[in-house]
This record gives structure tokens, sequence and C-alpha cells, in this order.
């Protein structure tokens, strides 16, 4: 499965980092929450954050929580702060116009588990 | 090594250098990936309990051998009963919190689950001060 796949599954826009360059083997799970608390709470590896929260914390969380690729949902413009840390954590970053429901449900029939 | 921080409260466009900060240098340090993640995890949820109800504090960080110790101090309204902040899901925190991702109750239990040792000590009125120490 490759990463340019689920970019045009999801009609996402690719605003930092060359996603190009991650598999699919690196994200067997999907988490998503608009709550950072949560995230912080994963244990697992190898997990992308599907998300509507859009501010530089979305940023600092996956960063703490080493996640390297979120995907931003209904919309949401991410700024130039939180692309300048993205780039400086090595973190991409998708924004896509579709709800987090419908990108859930897109990459779950692709095969992207839950980790719950 | 040690590293001091000064934490402004309510600015949550700088909540987190302090965490990412120590990131950098236990990366460094080569430090077990899986450790590393529990330390900034504790950290950032510290952090970012200063930001969210403090008006201000400090965290001092002291990378030692065999273990991190950190120590967050806030200038804030104190916790009026730790016990039951420590449940999961207790909160406090205002809507402008909320809306940055967090204040839900989850973050000083985030903090207890990754931290070895979790000292937390509160005068209301006065702030909070919490020892975390996680073992390298």
């Amino acid at each position: 499965m490759l990463m340019n796949e689920i970019i045009k599954l999801i009609d996402a826009r690719s605003v930092c980092g060359d996603v190009c360059t991650l598999s699919t083997d690196d994200f067997e799970f999907a988490f998503a929450s608009d709550l950072m608390s949560d995230v912080l709470r994963l244990t697992y590896d190898k997990t992308m954050l599907i998300t509507g929260l859009c501010n530089v914390q979305t940023i600092r969380t996956a960063e703490m929580a080493e996640i390297n690729l979120i995907i931003i949902c209904r919309g949401k413009k991410c700024d130039a702060q939180m692309l300048s840390i993205a780039k400086d954590c090595d973190i991409c970053l998708l924004e896509t116009d579709h709800s987090v429901y419908r990108v859930c449900g897109e990459l779950y029939s692709y095969g992207i588990k839950p980790l719950y | 090594m040690e590293y001091l921080f000064e934490i402004e409260g309510a600015n949550f466009s700088v909540a987190g250098n302090a965490s990412s900060t120590i990131k950098r240098a236990l990366k460094q340090r080569n430090v077990d990936p899986a450790k590393i993640k529990r330390i900034v995890v504790a950290l950032f949820e510290a952090e970012i309990n200063v930001v969210a109800h403090a008006d201000h504090g400090t965290i001092r960080v002291l990378i030692e051998e065999n273990q991190v110790q950190m120590f967050v101090k806030d200038y804030g309204p104190g916790i009026e009963d730790v016990d039951l902040a420590m449940s999961e899901g207790y909160s406090t925190a205002s809507n402008s919190v909320r809306e940055m991702g967090f204040g839900a109750g989850m973050g000083l239990p985030n903090i207890k689950r990754n931290a070895d040792v979790f000292e937390i000590e509160s005068i209301k009125g006065l702030g909070t001060n919490a020892h975390i120490i996680i073992y390298l």
C-alpha cells in the first residue's frame, strides 16, 4: 500500500514533509481524537493521528507521542508555526476537507487497523 | 545535566517548548526511546498544566546517570483536592484550555502512569509543586 493511494483516497493535500517517503508499513494503526491527552496515552508505535484539532499543540502532542503522520480534517489549515515545528520534528502533515468520520471510514476500509 | 525553564501561564503558542528541548537532549544521549516517550509525555502534561492553570511557573530537569528528575513548580490557584484531581476525568480547566485539546482530566493520571515516582503538593491560593522521577 502506498501513501499516494491514501492521499488520493481521502482527497488530502500534503503540506509538510515528504509523505511519499513513508509507507503504510509504517502505519499499522490509526487513532482519531481531538483530545490530546488521549493521544498521549497511546503506547503503540506505527500509529497515524486523525484529528480536527488544528493548532500548535496538535503538533507538540504528536512530537511527544512519537507520531510522524497527522491527518488534519474538516478543512482546517495549518499555520506557519505548526508547519515550522512539524518540519523540525520530521512530522508529515496532510490536510483534507473530509470529516474525521469519513477519513476513519475510508482508512478502515483500506485496512488500517484501529488501536482499540 | 541540569535544565531550567520559565513557563508563562496561558501562552499555548510556546507550551511544549521545554518538553521538546528535553526530548532532544535525551535523544542526543541515546536514551532508550521507550523511556524518552515516558519522560516527555509526563513532562509535557506537567508543562501543559502550568500553562493551563497557573500565572507562571518553573521546570527544572536533572538528567542523571540512572534517572531523570523533573521539578515542576507553579504559582497558580493550587489544587483543592489532590486525590480528586488524580482521578481520570476530573478537571477544572477553562474552555480556552479545552479548545487547545486538553482539560479533560487526564493530565495528572497520565503523569502518574508514566512516572516511577510522582509526588505532588499543593496549597490553595499559592500553587503546586510536582516531583517526577523516571528511572533510566
